[in-house]
Order: C-alpha cells, then sequence, then structure tokens
C-alpha cells in the first residue's frame, strides 16, 4: 500500500541526536517525524549510563541553554551527581550524572511525548526518496510507507551496516539487542559521499548481586550536587554511590596472553582506531608498565542490580572475559549478565558538511555518530543543530549558526568540519581557545539569546532566562557602581595595596579571597540577592580581567567568520592561486574565510586573494551582475 | 580592527633612505611620542626622540583616516637606511605599544577599507608568499644555526607543558598524575633561560660578529687547503700532497669587503672505506650543508660532484696551473683569487641585505611577548590551586608569540603528548 504522509521534517533515528532534533524542529515549528526501528529504544543509552563531564558537561548546558532536552532528562535520572574540577576554576568545571537507564529512557520518551506536533514513527527506513536537482525529498519504510519531507536528518548512530564482534565471533547489529541498518546504509553508501568505519568498545555487564562491596573504596556524589541544567532545581531520583576497583597484574597476564583473539587486536576490525585506550586490551599493552588500572563500578538503575564496569571495554572472547573480570579485586565471585563487544560501524566524513551539518545532498543533514564523534552529548548537540536547521530550511527561515567564539558546539562543528576525522571525535575542553569565556556556568548567557531568536527556545525557559539576566544585571550595576578607596576595603577586612587607587566592588569579587560577608558591608544592597545570583555574579568577575586576552583573538577569528565566501565562487579560475591551494578550497568550499583559512596549507596571500575576489564578487551582485 | 601595525615599507638593505609606514588608530598618537606631528599631506623634516636619544633626522609624512593607503590613520617615516637606525626605531615603535605587521596585513587592511582593487592585490600575492617563508629560514639561520635547533627544543617542551597542564584539567576523572607542578615549572623555566639569553642578543650578536660561513668543498687534493691558506694569507690548514689530509673541518675568520666571513676547510669528498676519514667526509657535508655559501673546488673539469650545489654557490676549477681556463684559480700561483674573493663577497653581501632587521627584530618582539607569557604562567602555577585554566591559557599565548619560529602549535598536538604519555580511555 502506498500510503504517503507529509511533513517538514523527517529525522531518521531515535537516538541522542536523533531525540534532540526532533524536539528542536519542533521547536522552530516544523511538522516533524522522527522514525525509530523501535519506539520504546528511544533514549537508550548504549554504553555508559552517564551524562556530562568536562567537555561534555560545557555541550550539555549550551543545549540545555538552547532549550533541548538532554539536561532536564539528566536531571530526572540523574543517581549520582559530581561536579568534576571542582576544586579548580569554574572554567574547567564540568558537571557530570550517573543516570538511572530506564529513568533517562523514560524522562526521554516523555518529553518528545510533550511535543505538539511531533509525530513518532516506529519503522525502518530503507529508501531514501529523490526530490529536484539532486536533493533528497522524504523517506521509505520497509513496509512500503513514504513520508514526504522538505528536510531529512539522519542520526542512525552506530546502526549503519553495524557489526558486533565478540572474540573472534561476530553479527550483524546496530547494538546489542539491536538489528543494524543494512539496506538504508546500502542507499546511503550510493550517494558517493566519503566514507569510512569507525569501531567502538563497551565493557560487560554485572551482575552488582554477585560483587564484594565491602572491600572496595567508594566514590560517593557531591553533596552540594550541581544539575546539568539550568531549569532543574535538585536531584529526583534516590541517590547512590559508585564503587571503585582495579585491575591488577593477573588480569594483564590473562589480557596479554589472550590477545590474538580478541576482535581489536586479531585483525577483524577494519575500523580505525584511536590514540586514546579505548579497551581494556589497550591499555595492557600501551601502558605495559602500570600495575593497575581503575575502573568505576556504575549501578546501572535505582531498581536493577546491573553494574557498567567503566574502564574495561573489550571485545575479548566472552571465556577470556570471565577469567580476567574475576581476576579483579571485588569481582571474584561475579556473574557476566552481557559480554562486553566492539561495534563498528559506517561513518561519514564531516569536512563534506556545510555548518548548518547539511550535506551535499541538499535537504539531508547529518548528525551524531555517523559524522565521527563519540559519546551521547556530542550527538545531542549536532542532532539540535541539524534539526532547527532543518526546520529553517523547510520553513523558508535563515539558518542557526553557531561560532567557535561562542560555543562548544560551535569548536564542535568547526573542528569536524575544517579538519574531518581521523578518530572518533571527543569534546574536551582543550579544543576551545576561548575556554575562559566558553563555561558551563554562563552557557546560558552565551546561548539563550541565539536560541530565542532562531525560534528554539520556549516561553517558559525565556521567562526563566530573562529573569535570571535582570537579577544578575541588576547584582553588576550595584557592583559596578560602588568604589571603594583602600582603606574601606581594608576596613572589612580585604587586602589591598595603599595605592590611593578607587577600585569598583566587581574588580574587587575578582580577589582571591574576597568574601560575600565583606562585600554586603560595604554594599548593603547586596544582601537582597540570592546565592545564586551572587554566584554568577562572582563568577563572572573572576575571570573579566583576562577575558581581554582572549577577546582580541576572538573578534579577529569572528571578523574573518563574517566574511562570507560566495556559494558559487569557482576558486580554480582565480589567477595567483596554487594549484594545490585551488583544489583544497575547491573541495572544501568554505562558507567564510574563517573557514578557509583552517585548510592545511593556506598562505595569507592567498587568503588575500580570496578576500580580493569575495569583494569583488559581492560588488557586481550589488550592482546587479 | 583595534590595533596599530608597523612595517618597513621600503626594499630591504643598505640604500640611503628606509620608509618605515605606521597604519591604525594610535599612529599619529604613536608619532608624537616621537617628534611634533606635522599637518597632514606635508612632508616636514623632524628629529626623531625615544628616551632621550635621537634616533634620527626623518622626512615625515601623515596621512589622515580615509586618506591614506590603508584607509586608517598612517604615518610615513623616511630615515636614514642603515640597519641600526632601522632596528632602534623598531624598538621604539614596539616599545610605545605597535605591533610589527603580519604578513600582508597593510594589503589586507587597504583592502577591506576599499583601497586596493583585485589586480593589485594579484601582483603582492607572490611576494607575501615568498616574504613569509624565506624570511622565517633565514632569519632562524641568521639568528644564530643553533637557534633554529633550540626553537625545535622549545616546541618540544611548549608542547610538554600545555599537554601536563591540558591533561590535568579534561581528564581529572581518570588516572592522571594529580600535580604535575614540579615538570612545569622546570620546563617553564627551563625556557625563560633561554629566551632571555636570546633576548639579551648575545647569539644575535654573535652570529653578527661571526658572520657568514663559506665553506670549501671539493675532491680529496683538489687544492682546498693551498687556496684556503692563498686567501686567508697564513698557514691554516696543513697542506700535504696525500689525499685525505684534512680529517676535521678547519675554520679560519676573515675579514672579506667588511663582512666578517669564517672559512671553511672541508675534508675532501669522496667515497671511501676508511671509516675515520668517512666520519671526516659526513662532518663536511653536514657543516657545508649549513654554511651560507659552498665552494666547489673541481679538480678536473668533468669531476661529479658528491654533493649538489645549490642556486647562489660557486663552482671553479681548482689547479689553474695544470689545468688553465678562464675562471680557473689556483691558491699555490694566486691565478683567479681576486675574482674568486669578489664573487665570494657579492653573494654575501647580497645575503646580508636580505635578511632584513626587521624580521629579527619581529623575531626578538616575539621571544619578549613569549617570556611575559610564560612569567605570567609560572606566577599562575605558584599561585593559589585553581589556576589550571589560566596556566594554560598562558602558555597558549606564548606557543602562539613564538610560532613564528617553533612553527603552529595545535591541540592535537597536544593531544597526541597526552595520550601518549597518559592512559587515557574508559
Amino acid at each position: 500500500m502506498f500510503h504517503v504522509k507529509h511533513f517538514d521534517v523527517v529525522v531518521i533515528g531515535g537516538g541522542h541526536a536523533g531525540a534532540e532534533a526532533a524536539a528542536a524542529a519542533v521547536r522552530v515549528g516544523a511538522r516533524t517525524a522522527l522514525i525509530s526501528m523501535r519506539k520504546d529504544r528511544i533514549g537508550v543509552m548504549s554504553c555508559n549510563p552517564a551524562i556530562g563531564g568536562l567537555g561534555k558537561g560545557h555541550l550539555v548546558r549550551e543545549v540545555d541553554a538552547l532549550d533541548g532536552i538532554m539536561g532536564l532528562a539528566a536531571d530526572a535520572a540523574g543517581i549520582q551527581f559530581r561536579l568534576l574540577n571542582r576544586r579548580k576554576g569554574p572554567a574547567v568545571q564540568g558537571p557530570r550524572t550517573q543516570a538511572d537507564r530506564k529513568l533517562y529512557r523514560q524522562a526521554i520518551q516523555a518529553l518528545l511525548a510533550r511535543q505538539l506536533g511531533l509525530e513518532i514513527i516506529e519503522g525502518e527506513v530503507v529508501d531514501l526518496i529523490d526530490g529536484p536537482n539532486g536533493s533528497v525529498s522524504g523517506v521509505e519504510l520497509l513496509d512500503g510507507t513514504r513520508l514526504s519531507a522538505a528536510a531529512v536528518v539522519l542520526t542512525a548512530g552506530t546502526f549503519l551496516n553495524g557489526i558486533i564482534h565478540v572474540g573472534d565471533q561476530h553479527r550483524s547489529g546496530g547494538r546489542e539487542g539491536d538489528v543494524a541498518s543494512v539496506r538504508l546504509a546500502h542507499r546511503l553508501a550510493g550517494l558517493g559521499l566519503k566514507r569510512g568505519r569507525l569501531k567502538t568498545g563497551t565493557p560487560p555487564r554485572l551482575d552488582g548481586k554477585t560483587i564484594a562491596w565491602e572491600g572496595l573504596d567508594v566514590q560517593p556524589g557531591d553533596d552540594e550536587p550541581v544539575m546539568l541544567s539550568f531549569l532543574s532545581k535538585a536531584p529526583q531520583a534516590r541517590q547512590v554511590s559508585c564503587g571503585i576497583t582495579h585491575t591488577n597484574e593477573r588480569t594483564h597476564d590473562i589480557v596479554r596472553a589472550n590477545l590474538g583473539r580478541s576482535a581489536m587486536y586479531g585483525g577483524h576490525i577494519d575500523g580505525v582506531g584511536p590514540r586514546y585506550c579505548p579497551s581494556i586490551e589497550d591499555k595492557v599493552v600501551r601502558f605495559a608498565d602500570k600495575t593497575g588500572h581503575q575502573i568505576f563500578l556504575e549501578p546501572e538503575g535505582l531498581d536493577d542490580d546491573t553494574v557498567y564496569p567503566n574502564g574495561i571495554s573489550t571485545s575479548l572472547p566472552a571465556d577470556v572475559q570471565h577469567d580476567y573480570v574475576r581476576s579483579i579485586k571485588g569481582l571474584e565471585n561475579v556473574t557476566i549478565l552481557q559480554a562486553g563487544y566492539a561495534i563498528e560501524y559506517d561513518f561519514f566524513d564531516p569536512s563534506a558538511l556545510r555548518p548548518t551539518l547539511e550535506s551535499t545532498v541538499m535537504g539531508l543533514y547529518f548528525a551524531g555518530q555517523i559524522n565521527g564523534t563519540t559519546g551521547y552529548e556530542e550527538a545531542a548537540a549536532q542532532g539540535l543543530v541539524a534539526g532547527a536547521n532543518a526546520a529553517a530550511a523547510a520553513l523558508g527561515r535563515v539558518p542557526v549558526l553557531f561560532s567557535r567564539t561562542d560555543s562548544y558546539i560551535g569548536v564542535m562543528l568547526d573542528d569536524l568540519i575544517s579538519r574531518g576525522v581521523t578518530e572518533p571525535y571527543r569534546m574536551f575542553t582543550s579544543r576551545a581557545e576561548y575556554r575562559l569565556h566558553l563555561r558551563a556556568d554562563n552557557a546560558d548567557q552565551r546561548m539563550t539569546g541565539l536560541g530565542l531568536a532562531a525560534g528554539l527556545v520556549g516561553s517558559s525557559r525565556a521567562k526563566t532566562y530573562n529573569d535570571k539576566m535582570a537579577r544578575i544585571g541588576a547584582a553588576n550595576a550595584v557592583l559596578g557602581a560602588r568604589t571603594c578607596s583602600p582603606q574601606e576595603l581594608q576596613s572589612v577586612g580585604i587586602g589591598v595595596s595603599r595605592d590611593g587607587a578607587t577600585r569598583s566592588l566587581l574588580q574587587v569579587l575578582a580577589f582571591a579571597d574576597t568574601e560575600w560577608a565583606q562585600i554586603d558591608q560595604l554594599a548593603p544592597e547586596m544582601v537582597s540577592f540570592d546565592d545564586e545570583t551572587k554566584a554568577q555574579v562572582w563568577r563572572d568577575a573572576l575571570y573579566a580581567q583576562y577575558l581581554h586576552r582572549e577577546k582580541a583573538d576572538a573578534d579577529t577569528l569572528r571578523r574573518n567568520e563574517l566574511q562570507r565566501i560566495p556559494a558559487e565562487l569557482d576558486f580554480t579560475n582565480l589567477p595567483g592561486l596554487s594549484n594545490e591551494l585551488a583544489s583544497k578550497l575547491q573541495r572544501r568550499r568554505p562558507s567564510n574565510l574563517a573557514e578557509a583559512e583552517r585548510i592545511e596549507g593556506m598562505t595569507p596571500a592567498a587568503l588575500l586573494l580570496v578576500l580580493a575576489h569575495c569583494r569583488k564578487a559581492n560588488a557586481a551582485r550589488a550592482v546587479g551582475q | 580592527m583595534g590595533d596599530t601595525i608597523f612595517a618597513l615599507a621600503s626594499a630591504r638593505g643598505k640604500a640611503g633612505v628606509a620608509v618605515m609606514r605606521v597604519s591604525g588608530p594610535q599612529a599619529h598618537g604613536a608619532l608624537a611620542r616621537l617628534c611634533a606631528v606635522p599637518a597632514a599631506r606635508q612632508a616636514a623634516l623632524r628629529q626623531l626622540v625615544w628616551q632621550g636619544q635621537v634616533l634620527d633626522e626623518a622626512l615625515v609624512l601623515v596621512f589622515d583616516e580615509g586618506a591614506s593607503f590603508t584607509g586608517e590613520a598612517s604615518v610615513e617615516l623616511q630615515v636614514h637606511g642603515s640597519l641600526g637606525v632601522i632596528k632602534a626605531l623598531t624598538q621604539a615603535l614596539a616599545a610605545i605599544g605597535l605591533r610589527p605587521a603580519e604578513a600582508g596585513e597593510f594589503t589586507r587592511r587597504a583592502l577591506e577599507n576599499g583601497r586596493l582593487d583585485l589586480a593589485q592585490v594579484e601582483g603582492l600575492a607572490d611576494l607575501i608568499d615568498a616574504e613569509t617563508e624565506a624570511q622565517r629560514r633565514q632569519a632562524l639561520r641568521v639568528l644564530s644555526g643553533a637557534v633554529g635547533k633550540r626553537a625545535e627544543g622549545w616546541r618540544k617542551d611548549l608542547i610538554r607543558a600545555g599537554a601536563l597542564v591540558e591533561a590535568t584539567i579534561d581528564f581529572a576523572d581518570e588516572d592522571v598524575p594529580v600535580d604535575v607542578t614540579p615538570e612545569v615549572l622546570g620546563l617553564i623555566d627551563g625556557l625563560l633561560t633561554d629566551l632571555r639569553r636570546e633576548i639579551a642578543g648575545t647569539s644575535v650578536a654573535e652570529r653578527v660578529r661571526d658572520g657568514f660561513e663559506v665553506a670549501i668543498l671539493g675532491a680529496p687534493n683538489a687544492g682546498k687547503s693551498t687556496l684556503l691558506n692563498a686567501l686567508a694569507g697564513r698557514e691554516a690548514a696543513i697542506t700535504s700532497e696525500i689525499a685525505g689530509t684534512t680529517r676535521d673541518v678547519i675554520e679560519v675568520r676573515m675579514d672579506l669587503d667588511g663582512l666578517a666571513v669564517t672559512l671553511l676547510d672541508t675534508a675532501g669528498l669522496r667515497e671511501t672505506a676508511d671509516r675515520v676519514e668517512q666520519i671526516g667526509v659526513t662532518r663536511a657535508l653536514e657543516r657545508a650543508g649549513a654554511a651560507d655559501l659552498r665552494v666547489f673546488l673541481l679538480d678536473h673539469p668533468t669531476e661529479t660532484l658528491l654533493m649538489s650545489p645549490r642556486a647562489g654557490d660557486i663552482v671553479v676549477q681548482g689547479k689553474a696551473d695544470l689545468h688553465p681556463g678562464p675562471d680557473a684559480v689556483s691558491g699555490r700561483t694566486g691565478q683567479g683569487l681576486d675574482q674568486l674573493m669578489a664573487r665570494i663577497s657579492a653573494v654575501l653581501v647580497g645575503k646580508a641585505a636580505s635578511v632584513g632587521v626587521m624580521t629579527r627584530e619581529r623575531h626578538r618582539l616575539a621571544m619578549i611577548r613569549a617570556v611575559e607569557a610564560m612569567e605570567s604562567a609560572r606566577h599562575q602555577v605558584q599561585g593559589t590551586d585553581g589556576a589550571a585554566e589560566l596556566v594554560a591559557l598562558d602558555l597558549r599565548r606564548a606557543a602562539r608569540a613564538l610560532d613564528v619560529l617553533v612553527g603552529r602549535v595545535d591541540t592535537e598536538d597536544l593531544l597526541d603528548e597526552i595520550f601518549a604519555s597518559f592512559c587515557i580511555g574508559k
């Protein structure tokens, strides 16, 4: 039966990227369909049951600031919250939470169900429908259903030609318990996009009832949990602690003796391996001198005895896993509920993507693991970008763009598009040049305004945000206006040199040992402000003096980003440009000067030529060609 | 555009006049620190005075915003073309707070303000490219051969220090050492010592004092030592009839047309089974490769050379008494020596001119900025806990300041170092 349904945006895949993409598209105002092979698996965490961290936590906050759903779901499902780098400065603090798998899945599904205008369809996408000019105009399902759409967002995760490896056994699968997507993978292969294979591993799952917890170290959550979402006040679920153990020499000997039987070392996988150590096999081989590797024993749920041993991902055969796991302290009698495995899957070179995540096939957007990233948070951020832009394109609005000067989302997009991927891309704070500006605590200040302009932010969050900004603005005004002499400061115990210079209280806040009690004495109005406002004002003041160092660079970069390169500019016909650079530019098609600058081998002279030609092209266009 | 830039606008090298161009919001203000500012577009003679010293008497031209090469407020200073004047003026402008222009920056500003058209830019493009790379290589070598090597070491230390700090930030929840302070401090201190020494100018001065190196190459017994002795006017090398005498590289310093030149007499270049001689040959090739100029002395006209001459190198037929010819030289009879000296001098004078004081100064200023950044990093490292991100920022600023010497240091370089050193991964 040929049943055609019409949508503005269709999202293929209900993982972390797909869920955010669908939610974002709906918020922008598009009639959206989310297609998943199994409705009940939407929001499943395939691997580590945790959200956030360093770099990743920043991405979650940004997605949340744009009214995304990951932060809210994490807070609803979080059973152990830890703010990483708590003792270091705010710029490098990353909120993280261990989540109850089931609660997280339910939270995501509930949040999606709340979105009016979103239809969730259970089915397998097996084909894309061609549109005019080589574009995509919809999808076809296994049962023959056809869905037409102005834009299609692909978020297939690890499912495309997914192959699960355990030792020397392998079988097709998108992840444990799910079938792979083969027909769609075949269709995509025919699009002529640059494609590769990546692999990722996961550890065995353990029965917590069979773990000897008494002898092990404990890692509790923070006494004062920091939430992932700006809208959350406190954890909702019961809080638990994690256990800590270590591998030992006997563990390592077992692993070493069986390396040849590991799918990752036995030559069974063609996918690329990363610089870091994704598996216990890597750790044991590359860092042979280490006598023990740390393992975090993470409970997967409040009413679930399954434990996730973070740190021993593997693709060794099941019997070897049994042996080496049982050699570990506390796990001598453990039962393995599910063997660890490696999964390899198709991914597509992201350097061919536009900053909106639209591919070279018009109307087709790529987001998540298929772009070569790893991590739920990286996927969610891309999903939001792709979904927002797919909706914007479908509705004839301007694209939603991100800059690396303002967000980790921008850093990630720029990295993927400028450099492509040779190993699974994971976010770290060190990737950001403007780390002092791109903090987790000010993600809303950086992003919510952009979200409002793009139609991504709903009224509830807008109100919360505006109220917060008003409070912060008022506090800053009070502190900025109040200037103090050195004597005044010393009278409340703030040590400054008697140099006669007056300082505003905002400057004084940035001093290392200033306490709010002292500030309140000098500016009594401050007592009327709540603790959270004061904390944020303090964080902003702390870095103000350093930001100018980053700002000069950021301004130059932004200037280059604003210099757009016309899409039809033919680089091969620019005289004065070397053949090598011309072909690189032609292939990459940078959309602005900053992107062009990052192409390998780019010289100042070549950039000047490109800039000159842009001006000429713009002048011609202004005159009317 | 916030900052004000400056650069030499005239051709490099010994000339009567050098033109320094300044462009940006502080251009007129900077000029006011050196002399009384004349009215726009009226050339005026001024004494440029900085910190009580007269730098030079110059012809000064002031251009207003909207009516200059770049479209920004600009100043042109026509000073005497001596290296000393240019260097002093550069230092004064930097001290005032101006920045040496990047390659193509004036052109870029002119372009953005609509003052240049496409054809003009196309013509300039090649020139900018040639300038950047050649300048960098040449300046590194003139600073001192050793500096180039040290710059490579600086790069490694910067990456290591940066990687250590970033590891404690990004992988706090994995098994990385908590306290990397001792190693980071050690690296910073080492870098500071090296850079401060360079800035103090000892090696720059050394190179200017020692001048250029000219290697004399040729087959064994081609007459190299005889030639060197004749050029230097004394029996510096051991000359003998047996091939393979000069096992080590002999150096002779001399003055050639006002330039300090070191002549290198190398071991005879030939394929040999003798291990000691082999070492000599290898050393000869290395030294010759690093020299500013190579003079190939042919034993006979159809000889094949063990090393290829580079552009500018001189190839002459030796033993003119046995193999007469128009360009042949003979250390023994003195034939052709004057012409050879003149040729060597011409090449070296050309090189001295092309190096450019600006480039050396740019490097010196880069090192000064790097020292400032690293002193700040050091201060942060020893400060209260929680300054890791500030240390990281300062280390990045230092790396960026030095990238003209050490090349670009990227996040990927830091990640390479982190993953190679620490077991990261879940």
